[in-house]
């Protein structure tokens, strides 16, 4: 499967999904690393979330996908929400627990 | 190396711009503040796209990471009228 089915099948098949860099547990960048605890303190439990460290072709494909340069990237219900700054500005408003259906 | 300078006038060659501010001084990360009659109707990722877009390759190649945040000059004065 061509890697942006691929991506286009993780995104819609799951809630939410964050790529980032590391893992949840293990986070090999600042950026993810707020992302992914921003994700918890949502209460979020069942995001998926993909290491684009562990595959370089998600990687560079993920950033076509989205016409976004940079990792972390977040979506909910397959669409694309925006990265790490984005997140941010959406937590501080609430926006993104909305978005969660964590209100 | 890169300089937050720079980065203003990558930045500003892309993208009309009523006020920026890029700090960062270590060449691989950077925070910008970017005021644009441009952004005015689009999304906070349509937004950010259009500085990645001005800046292009280089986002790719020399930036590691670029915080930014994005304002129309309207939310600027508002933002400025609160702070």
């Amino acid at each position: 499967m061509d890697v942006q089915q691929t991506i286009k099948e993780q995104v819609t098949t799951h809630d939410v999904v964050l790529y980032m860099k590391g893992t949840p547990q293990f986070p090999q960048c600042g950026f993810s690393g707020a992302a992914i605890q921003m994700l918890q303190a949502c209460g979020v439990k069942n995001a998926v979330t993909v290491n684009v460290l562990a595959d370089p072709e998600i990687r560079e494909g993920i950033k076509s996908y989205s016409n976004w340069p940079t990792i972390p990237q977040l979506y909910i219900k397959g669409e694309f929400v925006g990265g790490a700054d984005i997140m941010r500005e959406l937590f501080q408003s609430g926006e993104l627990q909305k978005m969660l259906g964590k209100e | 190396m890169l300089t937050s300078t720079q980065i203003e006038t990558y930045i500003a060659q892309g993208l009309s711009c009523e006020h920026i501010a890029v700090m960062g001084d270590d060449g691989q990360h950077f925070e910008a503040v970017v005021v644009s009659p441009e952004f005015a109707g689009k999304s906070m990722v349509q937004q950010h796209q259009m500085v990645y877009k001005a800046l292009g390759d280089r986002m790719r190649a020399e930036i590691h990471a670029l915080s930014m945040r994005t304002f129309t000059p309207e939310q600027w004065k508002q933002a400025g009228a609160k702070n």
